[in-house]
């Protein structure tokens, strides 16, 4: 095609985008850029209307212990999800793709909680968590464990969110790392195995490798998925006890929607923005270097 | 290398782990079937004596306006599953094959929204929705979606593996330019369709937060809101109440993947890969 396009080729293009365009530029770049006006503002009131504060509502949330906690909550939900259901999902994939009696079966198994809603799996879960008649309280008594307040626990609570993540989000993993293994040629098992290579050998020095692009992929999802999913808060916890369970998004709602502080809660938006602008450069710059080397 | 025979007990160690790993994740799903499909008494307890009933799902339906949730819920995924066809079409359209000034600008901000989705911006789109007069509706539920990064990035990839001599042929036999896109693409990328269609109405028959946030009335809540007010526990209602009301929630999208699974696992990974 001709450089720069006819200009017929110019009216249509622009008209073909403007419908998705206008959506756009209303719901996604227009809300990121008033999002972070907005955190230079004070929350108005019918009294005192909103005013320019600088950066008023930034040293509040430095100080905001609330804040650092749920900072350090969804860390450690980050840090507990993202790589125990990466590695359990290269498990399953590998597993699927192999010989496997039933096949069809197990895969449905692992992909099932893919498709169920946060909520309903949350509804679910309660039971397993619930002290004394709870299933996991149940099998514990059986051993003479004494009962415990999984979800009622500070220690507990947010190893149990983590659990039930790791369950949810593991088989939509799987089926990236499936397909790539599919697309693997088999002659490199074969050579290894002539080599006499071990499965662990090889699965370590040539399929990890080899898998590098999906891992990355899966990553970045999960990243944004560990910042974004808070559904099953709204069940299980409401981010209690004493925010022990509360993560960034779900501080967000209830600063705007429980506190009716838009300002404060527009500030801590801006902190979720830049973590996501974070691992959109960090997946940026891995990209860049990977085409750099080939 | 290890003899044939030991590689024979490794294997079926393997097999069995695997087997162990989908039993423990089939476990929750089986334990909502048990507990909704019994009397309450056999809630937690298990026994093969326990009578099979299906009483806790009139109770739910009963409960809680159900019907019109599940109305909501289809209304609103179709919608916004419609609008998203004719936006991305249109768009995908013009980035694959159309040359325009500030094209490449253009796609670089569709693609911001792959990292921002509206979910994160529920404040500011919040007070957008009050100003348009359409809180608590459908439409409002689903307009934040109707534009998707996404199904713009998939449908671009596809048109352009459409062969360029395919519109220029339709062009000579005096197709305008929507026909061509009607006639000629919009066929071809048929798989990319189905793959597009069923992750977004997985996504939009589970999305909860912006529905939550939007919604105030049983006219416009979906199943996830309507079912989150009537599993909270301050509403004291029964465990295998829940458990039957979290089951008709998820049933139409359980059954379809159970009916079509193939389909849906390959168009979940079809439309990751990209």
């Amino acid at each position: 095609m001709k450089h720069g396009g006819s200009r017929l080729d110019q009216v249509y293009g622009w008209l073909l985008l403007m419908p998705a365009t206008v959506l756009l530029i209303a719901f996604t770049h227009y809300p990121t850029v008033a999002t972070l006006g907005q955190s230079f503002f004070s929350a108005g009131t019918a009294a005192r209307p909103s005013e320019f504060v600088g950066l008023e509502n930034y040293r509040f949330l430095l100080e905001d212990e609330v804040f650092w906690k749920v900072a350090n909550n969804n860390l450690w939900y980050a840090v507990g999800t993202i790589p125990a259901s990466i590695a359990i999902a290269i498990l399953m994939a590998v597993w699927v793709n192999g010989k496997l009696p039933a096949r069809g079966l197990v895969r449905m198994a692992y992909f099932t909680p893919t498709i169920l809603p946060m909520i309903a799996v949350a509804n679910i879960w309660l039971f397993f968590y619930s002290p004394d008649i709870g299933l996991i309280d149940q099998v514990a008594a059986k051993f003479g464990i004494p009962s415990h307040n999984w979800l009622g626990d500070p220690d507990t609570v947010l190893g149990c969110l983590i659990v039930m993540t790791i369950w949810k989000e593991a088989g939509f993993f799987m089926i990236f790392y499936l397909a790539a293994l599919q697309s693997l040629p088999p002659e490199l098992e074969e050579a290894a195995r002539v080599e006499g290579a071990s499965r662990w050998y090889f699965f370590r020095r040539v399929t990890f490798p080899l898998l590098m692009p999906t891992t990355l992929f899966v990553l970045v999802n999960a990243v944004i998925n560990s910042f974004k999913l808070v559904d099953h808060l709204f069940i299980l916890t409401k981010g209690g006890p004493d925010n022990a369970s509360s993560l960034l998004l779900y501080y967000i709602y209830e600063v705007a929607f429980s506190f009716f502080d838009e300002a404060y809660a527009a500030t801590l938006t801006v902190v979720l923005l830049g973590v996501l602008a974070v691992v959109a450069i960090g997946q940026f710059v891995i990209l860049e270097k990977r085409i750099h080397y080939r | 290398m290890k003899g044939a025979r030991s590689i024979g007990f490794g294997q079926s160690l393997e097999v069995g782990a695997a087997w162990l790993l989908a039993i423990i994740w089939l476990m929750p799903l089986i334990y909502a079937f048990w507990s909704a499909f019994h009397p309450a008494e056999f809630a937690t307890r298990f026994s093969l004596l326990a009578p099979l009933t299906l009483e806790n799902f009139r109770e739910a339906w009963s409960q809680a306006p159900f019907a019109r949730y599940y109305f909501n819920t289809f209304l609103l995924v179709t919608s916004v599953l419609a609008a998203q066809f004719v936006l991305c079409t249109l768009a995908g359209y013009a980035f694959a094959r159309l040359e325009f000034v500030g094209r490449d600008v253009a796609f670089a901000l569709v693609l911001v929204q792959l990292m921002i989705m509206p979910e994160v911006l529920i404040v500011e789109n919040y007070r957008t929705m009050s100003h348009l007069g359409l809180v608590d509706t459908i439409t409002g539920i689903g307009l934040p979606y109707m534009a998707s990064a996404f199904g713009i990035f998939l449908l671009r990839q596809t048109f352009k593996t459409v062969p360029q001599e395919l519109e220029d042929a339709a062009r000579v036999e005096g197709c305008s330019r929507l026909q061509i896109l009607l006639k000629v693409y919009v066929p071809l990328a048929k798989p990319t369709y189905v793959a597009y269609g069923l992750v977004s109405v997985s996504y939009h028959w589970n999305n909860f937060l912006w529905p939550l946030v939007i919604t105030n009335s049983v006219e416009t809540r979906p199943l996830t809101v309507g079912l989150a007010i009537f599993g909270a526990p301050e509403s004291g209602v029964d465990w295998s109440i829940i458990t039957a009301a979290t089951l008709l929630a998820v049933a139409p999208l359980l059954i379809a993947f159970l009916l079509f699974q193939r389909q849906f696992v390959q168009s979940f990974m079809h439309a990751g890969i990209k």
